[in-house]
């Protein structure tokens, strides 16, 4: 099997973390950080490694580096992890934007348990993203609470207490429903005795047994899954954590929990939602995008009408997660494959994002635009830093947001077509709050108190580089993202076809972007078996 | 009825159950019953009255009992030099003979566990009134590493207090003896009478602080309530009595299934009477009243000891009861433990919701636990009876080790028990800090804490039934009560404040501001007067005693061990396997 390099990325943050804890008391913040650091690097260097190392191309549709240990016998779980051309690029942009967060950004409080916290935080997002077990998986997703709530509440904001609480007590009462869904299919495909299943919470076997449970069942189920998920998202009626535990976090804890963090929602609707039930996904699609395309367009006016930076920027995540499930939900292979795509690209732009504004922070200790203006005379470089982040949240082709954006709206408007054109609004409804934004808080008069800005350090360039360079290598060259996600997509929209008798993308070959299935990938989900190191 | 008839070909399964092999029915004038090993008559061998014993079964009783006497033999004949100990150089003299006497069950309860896989073992002994069997072993396991830690953290109060001596010791080996009785009952007198030596130990224990007035009224509030319910409990008994003929868990099923029962009243009525003064024992709601004042005014590490052993027993004999006397009437008590699960999930978080004694909060917490636990009887399957024992063999060394913690903060006398008492214990005592963290996070339910596991077993059992509902009531029910864990594991990272006392002293006694006062507002010029303190946060690592923390770093380490692997729970699958229907 090679070596074992998922579960090291594992490991690695976690073995990591509780280095943190176990460190002398009297250990110099400073010492600590190089080493939380050098550990996060060497994270990334092994990320990195296993990204080039996926194999491309339609024969590796499969997980690829997949590695199994019984873990809880008795109640059919193992420690069972794997990659696919889903979750690859954001185990890679997990691992890229951990070490920027807790490089860059002052941290005020106590460092060393910040930091311990962040590393414990990689560890969790890594194995959700990794994770092929049910069981695993809800560990992992239920883990990352913890080190969130201590991330808010080592934070800044007066209301960090309140805010952390919020956003634990809601996330947690979603995982509820997460809970009971997994259980309950679980349960009731073991009871259905579908053969090539075996009663254990490994995904292949869910899934093969969840898609012959009755399609009120799998409603239900995805119903429940999807409650979760929404909530970590936030999908909009569940977001009213969000604003709160964005803005009361530290700079490194927003970059983190909106940058990573809420992925873990939107890949688990894909992940453990429209791959475990597939019919029920496409009955309940117009739902999901209903909420969606409510999301872009309320979270992008309420974002427009903040009177703070960083309230503003944690609104516009909520239309970034809207655009996200639009592709995800409109099941053609462009879509989600931009569905994807945006989760990545979002991961970087708002990673980056919210490391300019706590950069902003540390300079003028506000967020209020009212207090802020006229910062591109001292500090041109951060003004360019920003104009360069928000377009390519906006979608200027040649950035990344483009090619994510356009993929949703193409695959989207091949199947729901009218959702896709009310989503296409909120591009233009992006460009209005961000440009406003930046005009607010870099242009216009400098008031004497922002005379004494000064421009980025080069730490904090280099802190923010590695993002940038993300930005551009994708909006100009996404073939190596497209070639490695594509497969694994194509794999599900084929089950998703076969799952559902009903559902055919319109104007055959469209769904497919450049290539055909091979015949024998397409065919039954058993195909999926094929898991061992990379297929053929 | 094709349950019924299923259940009747596993009793007579029984390994031994159809021929006692110690006594031949030839010899005297009894019959043997071959189905379930009831004897009748009186049956001699060579002239002279042999019953089945299995001496094995009787062994953790004489050990902890035995212990019990002993010490008090020991206190007794021995000369005292002082009041705690006759060797005051020999500290720990009553504590360490305690954890030895729970040592000594636990491996007892090994011995057991693998002694009743053996064919040649009756598994009901001692003229049909113990069981001895996979489940009476586990919880005599429980039982023994209650009465291990509960000993060695008592010791560390008790001394702390003044209020050392072999008293308390004997109570706890003689509650332990009652638990391991509720465990192995194979009848309802039997079970009675483990119940009220637990009870009545109990009631004493938690009355022990001499010196503080909480705890002799908490005391007395306990044997109050705790006498009704055991009243109420006997009653029922007697009633099923009444309607089967029989008080043995066999006799009634026996009789249930070959009888049908037309008119079921009088079953019903000792039915609901028996869950009544059980679901008293573990605290459920409606029956929770008395717990947060108990568990307020008792002695902190007896309460550890009391919601760990005490809830553990009540659940033994809550599952012989319901799930081997009473199978033909599931549907009847599902419905009633339905009730109690949900209204002890909610109600035991909500109401902690609004505590501000941690003792106080850790008593609701401890009534939503035990809603829980209700959650994996509910559905009365094996599944369910696996849920149950190993939630609440996780759920001991949880409560035992909050308790251990609550009982070092405190300080003297009980004096800080409110939830500002945890204030700045990150930067005082982070090790104690870490420990309190996992195990309020494993109360939680967090994943990778044994809390966590018990949680999904419980829920899988609910659910396995198609009890969706109950199943989300109880994470719901968990996400309220995450709430407050969380909020005590956050203030202990909050700096500590200033507390305000009222003090009795003498007024012009200003060298006071030398030690920790700060500031001093008298109200009265002269003489002795109440004056109010401003008292500066204690910054000083915490004094831990060794024993105290070995209990915290055990049930911290047992918390995570049982949350990520899988013995625990491999040796509560053994115990629904050879379940009795």
């Amino acid at each position: 099997m090679g070596f074992p390099i998922l579960d090291v990325l594992i490991l690695l943050p976690l073995g990591a973390a509780l280095g943190m804890a176990a460190l002398p008391r009297r250990t110099a913040d400073a010492t600590a950080r190089r080493l939380a650091v050098g550990a996060a690097l060497l994270e990334l260097a092994f990320a990195i490694w296993m990204t080039v190392a996926f194999k491309a191309g339609p024969a590796h549709a499969g997980f690829q580096f997949t590695s199994r240990q019984s873990w809880i016998g008795p109640l059919g779980i193992s420690w069972y992890v794997g990659v696919d051309g889903i979750s690859v690029f954001l185990v890679a942009v997990t691992a890229l934007l951990f070490p920027v967060a807790m490089a860059s950004p002052r941290v005020e409080r106590s460092a060393r348990s910040y930091l311990g916290w962040m590393l414990l935080l990689e560890a969790a997002c890594m194995t959700t993203f990794l994770s092929l077990d049910a069981f695993l998986f809800f560990v992992a997703f239920e883990v990352t609470l913890v080190p969130g709530y201590f991330l808010i509440v080592g934070g800044e904001g007066p209301r960090r207490g309140y805010a952390a609480s919020k956003f634990f007590l809601y996330t947690f009462a979603g995982s509820a429903f997460l809970f009971v869904g997994i259980l309950a299919t679980n349960l009731l495909v073991a009871a259905h005795h579908v053969p090539g299943t075996n009663g254990s919470f490994d995904i292949i076997s869910l899934a093969r047994g969840a898609t012959h449970l009755p399609l009120a069942d799998q409603e239900l189920l995805l119903a429940a899954f999807g409650t979760a998920f929404a909530v970590k998202m936030p999908l909009v009626p569940f977001h009213t954590w969000m604003p709160d535990a964005y803005t009361q976090a530290p700079t490194g804890g927003s970059m983190v929990l909106a940058g990573i963090l809420f992925k873990l929602g939107a890949y688990g609707i894909l992940r453990w939602g429209i791959f475990l039930f597939p019919r029920a996904a496409v009955d309940l699609a117009p739902v999901a995008l209903t909420l969606a395309v409510i999301g872009i367009i309320w979270g992008s006016v309420v974002a427009a009408v903040q009177k703070d930076l960083k309230r503003l920027v944690a609104y516009g995540t909520v239309a970034g997660v809207g655009f996200i499930v639009v592709g995800l939900f409109g099941f053609t292979v462009q879509g989600i494959t931009g569905g994807i795509v945006e989760m990545v690209n979002h991961g970087l732009s708002t990673g980056a994002l919210f490391l300019v504004v706590g950069m902003v922070w540390e300079r003028r200790r506000t967020f209020e635009f009212s207090e802020l203006g006229g910062l591109q005379v001292n500090a041109p470089i951060l003004g360019w830093v920003f104009i360069v982040v928000i377009l390519s949240d906006i979608g200027l082709p040649g950035l990344n947001g483009f090619v994510g954006e356009f993929l949703v709206l193409l695959g989207t408007f091949i199947t729901h077509r009218w959702w896709a054109v009310v989503a296409t609004s909120g591009v233009v409804l992006a460009a209005v709050y961000l440009l406003w934004a930046y005009q607010r808080v870099f242009h216009g008069p400098a008031r004497a108190i922002n005379a004494g800005v000064r421009d980025m350090t080069w730490a904090e360039r280099a802190a923010v580089a590695p993002l940038l360079a993300g930005i551009v290598f994708i909006g100009v060259y996404p073939q190596p993202l497209l070639s490695r996600i594509q497969p694994a997509v194509d794999h599900l929209v084929a089950h998703i076809e076969q799952a559902d008798p009903n559902f055919h993308i319109p104007a055959s070959g469209v769904g497919h972007a450049n290539y055909a299935v091979p015949a024998d990938q397409v065919v039954p989900v058993v195909s999926f078996s094929g898991t061992g190191g990379g297929g053929k | 009825m094709s349950g019924l008839v299923r259940l009747l070909t596993p009793l007579a399964a029984f390994p031994g159950a159809s021929v006692p092999h110690v006594l031949s029915p030839t010899g005297g004038s009894c019959t043997i019953d071959g189905v379930t090993g009831q004897i009748t008559g009186l049956c001699t061998a060579k002239g002279s009255i042999s019953l089945p014993i299995n001496y094995a079964a009787l062994v953790p009783i004489f050990v902890l009992f035995g212990g019990a006497l002993l010490l008090l033999l020991l206190s007794a004949t021995l000369p005292r030099k002082s009041y705690a100990s006759p060797w005051p150089s020999l500290p720990g003299l009553w504590a360490s003979l305690t954890s030895l006497a729970g040592v000594g069950t636990v491996v007892d309860g090994l011995v057991q566990w693998h002694d009743v896989g053996a064919a040649s073992v009756v598994p009901i002994t001692l003229g049909d009134q113990l069981f001895y069997d996979h489940m009476s072993a586990f919880f005599t396991i429980m039982f023994g590493a209650a009465t291990v830690l509960g000993a060695l953290m008592s010791d560390g109060y008790l001394v702390r207090e003044g209020l050392d001596g072999p008293e308390p010791y004997v109570l706890m080996l003689s509650a332990s003896t009652g638990a391991v009785l509720m465990a192995q009952a194979a009848g309802l007198i039997t079970l009675f009478i483990g119940l009220e030596i637990l009870s009545i130990s109990l009631y004493a224990m938690t009355a022990y602080h001499r010196r503080r007035a909480a705890s002799g009224e908490a005391g007395l509030k306990y044997f109050v309530l705790g006498s009704f319910a055991s009243a109420i409990f006997i009653y029922g008994a007697a009633l099923i009595y009444g309607a089967t003929g029989s008080t043995q868990y066999l006799g009634i099923i026996t009789f249930l299934i070959s009888n049908a029962v037309v008119h079921n009243g009088v079953l019903l009525a000792g039915m609901g009477l028996v869950i009544v003064g059980l679901a008293f024992k573990v605290a459920a709601v409606p029956f929770h009243f008395w717990s947060p004042d108990v568990y307020q005014g008792a002695p902190t590490p007896f309460v550890g000891y009391m919601a760990a052993v005490a809830k553990a027993g009540g659940f033994a004999g809550l599952l012989r009861v319901l799930m081997l006397a009473l199978p033909t009437q599931t549907s009847n008590w599902r419905p009633i433990i339905w009730g109690l699960a949900v209204a002890s999930v909610v109600f035991g978080s909500v109401l902690a919701l609004a505590q501000s004694d941690l003792k106080r909060l850790l008593a609701y917490s401890s009534v939503s636990q035990a809603g829980y636990v209700l959650i994996g009887l509910q559905p009365g399957t094996p599944g369910g009876v696996t849920a149950v024992c190993f939630y609440l063999f996780t759920y001991t060394f949880m409560v035992i080790g909050t308790f251990a913690i609550v009982g070092v903060l405190q300080g003297r006398g009980e004096a800080r028990n409110d939830l500002s008492s945890v204030r700045g214990l990150a930067a005082r005592s982070p090790w104690l800090a870490a420990g309190l963290l996992v195990l309020l996070l494993g109360q939680a339910g967090i994943p990778l804490t044994s809390g966590f596991l018990g949680k999904w077993v419980v829920i899988a059992a609910a659910i396995d039934k198609g009890q969706y509902a109950l199943g989300l009531v109880g994470m719901l029910g968990a996400a309220i009560a995450a709430f407050f864990y969380l909020r005590v594991a956050l203030l202990m990272f909050m700096p500590a404040e200033p507390t305000t006392a009222t003090v009795e002293a003498e007024v012009p006694a200003m060298a006071y501001a030398g030690s920790d006062l700060q500031s001093v507002a008298t109200a009265g010029l002269t003489g002795r007067d109440t004056v109010l303190v401003l008292r500066a946060p204690p910054t000083s690592r915490l004094r831990v005693p060794g024993p105290t923390a070995a209990v915290v770093a055990l049930c911290v380490v047992f918390t995570i061990f049982a949350g990520v692997s899988t013995p625990l729970l491999s040796l509560s699958h053994a115990i629904a396997l050879p379940w009795y229907f």
